[in-house]
């Protein structure tokens, strides 16, 4: 590339006047060199503009307003809208269901994927076919996920309560009960996310050099002692990986608690909110209700939220990472 | 003595074969993957009263069309598979084309500001934008195209993280030499991309195109919003069957049924370089 110009600039030398003429091809041609990595890399900006950030910034310009869905002049009320929702009982309950579903759906998950991974680690016969087959749930999408589930964990009629009385337990009311419906909420996002993140700690275990194995079998460890001291610190980094990029979605998690209704349709997740994500609380405010100012104020409390517990991740990830890697010396 | 580092290394790095442990608790997992498929068409094969039994039956009855058929009447439900191949197949078709010329642009070509524009694109990933949809939707009632597909297609035409993925294969796959090379033979910039480039980045292209199909597929808020009962793609559909005051549950779980057999298709299909790119990003990761 560099030289096509060069030689077109010393062939355009001896002219007396000016800086060197180029033909028509020749100036096309630099054209295309100086503009064409914009104009590919153009759509992605035009579309994340569009649609990604000047929407999250007419959110919070929204909160500053009482604006209804269909009333277009609604009233400048400053930060009115956020402090009615710093006391707005609902709002609290929706945040704690938020991370509750969280830590009940990221903690067993990362555990049984670490497991299933080691599983998956040892001498297979079709290797590939197992790893197919523990990604199966991942294809399903979230829709039929909570219809499916919702069905499983129903009061009366579900499957899961038949097989808790045939064992001698109470039904346990999955719908009613908070705790009981966070924890079947939470069921259906590992049952869908485990075997993707035992794929991704499988890929991070296979990554470990075979040399450190083969030392601390020399030193006498056995399995359980090298699995316990030598695979899992190395993994520390591919595990909080899987722990933020689960953070971000878990945060905003919607189709679960909205299928999971035992009321059809609803968006009030549960009778007295006890299983209401604080998206499906948004939701809810902007397209039942419709009051968009108050719900623009929940969306970008929300973001917020998202941003702190990233930062908190990221500052996490960071001294756990310097912590393996003094233990590594 | 010599033959004692082999074994070591034999047993360390597990080549004895997995014992029978390993593949009953894999089994158990497997088992545990597959049930809530199985009970969904157990159920979608048989009528709802099936259900008020305290231990169900495990064999699947012979309703199952007859349950199918009622799907298609209760919702337009060929319209939303056809508006969810449209959707899916444009978007993935976009987002592929888009994110592998800016990836090529990112990974190979020099201009100024790239470094920065690149690391605002790492930076976008971790934007939430699913929390815009009330300007957005409202941008989409301004334009009129509420309740129409372009409403679903647009804001998807391109990812971060397909930008991303793709310009990280691309600096790996790419040598700068081979680009030099096409331009000093005359190539036009675009014609590098399309001669040189996309054949070296084919495999991840194929597996970024099978991703964003499946998501794309399996979106529910935003169409969710925008698109109403009458124009729905498959999520909204089976969404609208559940919606009824009176759960028919041998109807619901036919149309998830129905809906999830596409989807699975592709998956037995593709499975394989599925695996194969989930676990190459995840070492890059």
């Amino acid at each position: 590339m560099t030289t096509v110009i060069r030689r077109a600039s010393r062939r355009a030398a001896p002219a007396p006047t000016g800086p060197p003429r180029l033909t028509f091809r020749q100036r096309l041609s630099r054209a295309d060199v100086k503009w064409s990595p914009y104009l590919y890399i153009a759509p992605f900006f035009v579309v994340f503009g569009v649609v990604g950030l000047f929407p999250l910034l007419y959110t919070s310009y929204l909160s500053l307003f009482d604006r209804d869905l269909l009333d277009v002049d609604g009233a400048f009320v400053g930060f009115a809208n956020y402090v009615e929702l710093f006391a707005d009982k609902q709002f609290w309950t929706a945040l704690g269901n938020t991370f509750s579903i969280f830590v009940l759906s990221t903690v067993p998950q990362v555990v049984i994927a670490v497991l299933v991974a080691a599983l998956l680690n040892t001498r297979l016969r079709a290797p590939t076919g197992w790893r197919v087959g523990v990604l199966l749930p991942y294809v399903v999408s979230l829709v039929a996920v909570g219809i499916i589930f919702a069905n499983l964990f129903g009061t009366n009629y579900g499957l899961v309560n038949g097989l808790l009385e045939t064992l001698g337990f109470d039904r346990i009311d999955w719908q009613g009960n908070r705790f009981a419906s966070h924890l079947a909420i939470a069921t259906m996002v590992n049952w869908r996310w485990t075997g993707y993140n035992a794929l991704i700690v499988l890929a991070a275990m296979k990554a470990i050099p075979k040399e450190i194995h083969e030392a601390a079998m020399i030193d006498g460890a056995r399995a359980v002692r090298r699995f316990v001291s030598v695979t899992l610190p190395l993994l520390r980094p591919t595990l909080i990986f899987v722990v933020v990029t689960s953070t971000i979605g878990g945060l905003q998690i919607f189709t679960e608690p909205k299928l999971f209704d035992a009321m059809p349709g609803s968006n009030n997740g549960g009778s007295s909110n006890q299983f209401q994500t604080i998206t499906l609380y948004m939701y809810q405010t902007a397209f039942e209700t419709q009051h968009l100012g108050y719900a623009s104020a929940i969306a970008w409390v929300l973001f917020l939220v998202i941003i702190i517990v990233a930062v908190v991740n990221f500052l996490l990830t960071r001294r756990l990472a310097t912590t393996g890697a003094e233990d590594d010396r | 003595m010599i033959a004692l580092p082999t074994v070591i290394r034999r047993r360390a790095t597990g080549n004895k074969r997995a014992s029978f442990w390993v593949y009953g608790l894999l089994i158990a997992f497997l088992l545990g993957s597959v049930f809530p498929f199985f009970w969904s068409f157990l159920v979608a094969s048989r009528d709802s009263s099936m259900l008020a039994e305290r231990v169900p039956p495990l064999i699947p009855g012979g309703n199952f069309l007859s349950n199918a058929a009622r799907v298609f009447d209760s919702v337009p439900f060929w319209k939303a598979l056809g508006n969810s191949v449209i959707v899916s197949g444009t978007v993935t078709f976009t987002t592929v084309l888009f994110s592998t010329l800016a990836g090529f642009a990112f990974a190979r070509l020099r201009f100024r500001g790239r470094n920065a524009l690149f690391l605002f694109v790492v930076a976008t990933l971790a934007v939430p934008t699913q929390l815009g949809i009330i300007p957005l939707y409202m941008a989409m009632a301004e334009f009129g195209w509420a309740g129409q597909l372009q409403a679903v297609i647009v804001p998807n035409l391109v990812t971060a993280i397909g930008v991303f993925w793709m310009r990280q294969y691309t600096a790996q796959v790419v040598p700068y030499e081979l680009i030099e090379a096409a331009r000093v033979d005359g190539c036009s910039m675009i014609r590098v991309y399309w001669h040189v480039c996309l054949p070296a980045v084919r495999p991840a292209a194929a597996f970024l195109g099978m991703f964003t199909f499946m998501t794309s597929w399996n979106d529910f808020l935003w169409p969710l919003v925008v698109l109403n009962a009458e124009n729905p793609t498959v999520q909204i559909a089976l969404e609208r069957l559940q919606s009824g005051f009176y759960v028919d549950y041998s109807l619901v779980l036919a149309g998830t049924t129905l809906a999830t057999i596409p989807i699975l298709i592709v998956f037995v299909v593709l499975g394989r370089q599925i695996v194969a790119g989930i676990m190459q990003g995840a070492v890059k990761g």
